[in-house]
């Protein structure tokens, strides 16, 4: 544990920056925006969205803001640079503010490889497990039933490289210590249950998201039901 | 958890439960040319909308009685609704309404409508927001029926709060009274951050879809200036989704109106008034003891 501090310590005072976080308070990819950002204690300015009930998203203003009318986006402080989708969010943040290198290891090419995999793997998760929980929470429409197998599908992958990796005496998804790997996957893990997906089924997830959640820094969102 | 998309004999539901109006969502929930399907106390009811005329049809087609309150749009399965309640507020100037949007959540409509009464949990369900565990007690309060309006009344509440609405700046004694004027809605009034001598309003509009199974509607009435309908909005869908995990795992998933089925503690004054109230009004549904009956 002592080691996953490290990112954390590197940067001691609080960071003010000009950046602005097209946010939704009930986001799990604004939440894991959010919570690397207090992880690099980084301040950043939010603009809440009314993506429900007013589906703001869906605006023309928005769509000026991102054509894809999704959230979240990050607006840099020149003020005109946006970046979309939270997994291109991690990176830029990690790149930019983490000099540890801990975070997005970019000077280790086969650690770099695994945590982009993962990266690209939270969309699988989000996909499945995000659908199911807008349709039980929000009442949006989708094939309920589909939606949650997809979501076991990807969870009981999830649950073989976790077991995989505990044999071998590692913690994290892509290695000894957190990286944006976990960061990215575990929102949409963790609040599977609110779209009636059961992730109590699989013990070494449960294990990795209360070891996620006892990360120094570490903040829930609500939804967020760790045993 | 399967869920019975036939329409029981509407014989099963209650008196009291069956008389009331009930909230659908808000009129721009339902958009011009709309035809959508809902549920309401376990019947199929359509809601359509063409131009600006809304209708509602319930089982057998019947047409439902339809009004337009409160941000939201109500019908009733009863030919003879009871009045729906007033809140005088909704009138007075300066008040900004926030409807927060309808959400779903798996339990019985009673048990959001106590849970929402119910201070105690403030400070670990909402911790450092609506609560902080340092001061986690529930001090003394009154609980009293408006016999004529048959509605129940919590005043003198009190708790300390570190953010007690989004535009709070500080950690203060929080002052609190609680209205329980329908089976099925709640409404509390809250010591205005912005005036000392108003009162701002949250309040839930429960539609209940099946025994375990309830849309929530939500609404803000407050002074404030300062934030953004937006930032309202999220503060109160915050709050709303800690509770709605609560709610999914309390079990049993319906209210149990027996007091010898849960312990209450002294804290819990308002929610035995409710539950004996429901009692006394007859009401079943929702309720372990329709489980009994059925
Ligand atoms: N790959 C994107 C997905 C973003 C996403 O699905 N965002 C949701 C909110 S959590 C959204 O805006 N959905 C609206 C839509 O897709 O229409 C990311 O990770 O940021
Ligand atoms: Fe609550």
């Amino acid at each position: 544990m002592i080691s996953s501090n490290a990112p954390c310590l590197v940067l001691v005072a609080q960071k003010w920056s000009d950046m602005k976080l097209y946010d939704y308070v009930l986001s799990g990819n604004c939440y894991k925006v959010r919570l690397l950002l207090h992880f690099l204690d980084i301040k950043c300015t939010l603009e809440p969205v009314d993506f429900y009930p007013g589906r703001a998203h869906k605006s023309p203003s928005f769509r000026r803001i991102n054509p894809l009318e999704q959230l979240p986006v990050l607006e840099l402080d020149d003020g005109k640079t946006r970046i979309c989708d939270s997994q291109a969010i991690l990176i830029y943040l990690a790149h930019k503010f983490d000099p540890s290198r801990h975070w997005f290891p970019v000077n280790e090419p086969e650690k770099l490889g695994c945590v982009v995999q993962w990266l690209t793997f939270a969309n699988c998760i989000t996909a499945a497990s995000s659908r199911a929980r807008l349709h039980d929470m929000l009442g949006y429409t989708c094939d309920i039933t589909a939606a949650r197998a997809h979501a076991h599908r990807a969870f009981r992958h999830l649950e073989d490289h976790l077991c995989h990796q505990e044999f071998n005496g590692i913690n994290w998804l892509a290695g000894a210590q957190p990286t944006l790997a976990d960061v990215a996957c575990f929102p949409y893990t963790c609040l599977a249950g609110d779209g009636g997906i059961d992730i109590f089924i699989y013990p070494a997830i449960q294990r990795w998201l209360r070891r996620f959640a006892t990360l120094p820094r570490f903040h829930p969102m609500p939804g967020i039901n760790i045993r | 958890m399967t869920r019975t998309t036939i329409d029981q004999p509407e014989m099963r539901i209650d008196p009291f439960t069956y008389a009331h109006w009930y909230a659908l969502g808000r009129k721009e929930d339902f958009p011009e040319g709309c035809a959508l399907n809902t549920r309401l106390l376990s019947h199929s009811i359509g809601i359509r909308r063409d131009t600006d005329i809304m209708s509602i049809t319930g089982p057998q087609g019947r047409a439902l009685p339809i009004q337009h309150r409160y941000g939201h749009v109500w019908t009733s399965l009863s030919d003879s609704p009871r009045p729906l309640f007033d809140i005088p507020e909704f009138a007075e100037p300066g008040r900004r309404l926030v409807t927060v949007g309808g959400v779903r959540v798996r339990c019985s409509g009673l048990r959001a409508v106590e849970n929402f009464l119910d201070m105690a949990h403030f400070p670990f369900v909402h911790t450092d927001i609506l609560g902080v565990t340092e001061h986690a007690e529930v001090k003394k309060y009154d609980v009293k029926m408006d016999v004529e309006k048959d509605e129940i009344w919590a005043t003198q509440c009190q708790f300390f709060q570190p953010v007690a609405a989004a535009a709070s700046v500080a950690g203060d004694m929080v002052h609190y009274q609680y209205r329980v004027p329908h089976p099925h809605s709640v409404i509390l009034y809250k010591s205005c951050p912005v005036d000392p001598d108003a009162w701002d309003l949250i309040g839930l509009f429960i539609q209940p879809l099946e025994e375990e199974e309830c849309l929530v509607h939500s609404f803000l009435l407050v002074f404030d200036d300062n934030n953004t309908d937006t930032a309202l909005l999220h503060f109160q869908q915050n709050i709303f989704l800690q509770d709605r995990v609560i709610l999914e795992n309390q079990v049993p998933a319906r209210l149990p109106l027996d007091p010898r089925q849960e312990t209450p503690t002294r804290a819990d004054a308002s929610s035995i008034a409710y539950r004996r109230w429901l009692k006394r009004n007859g009401v079943t549904w929702s309720t372990t003891r329709g489980a009994e009956i059925a």
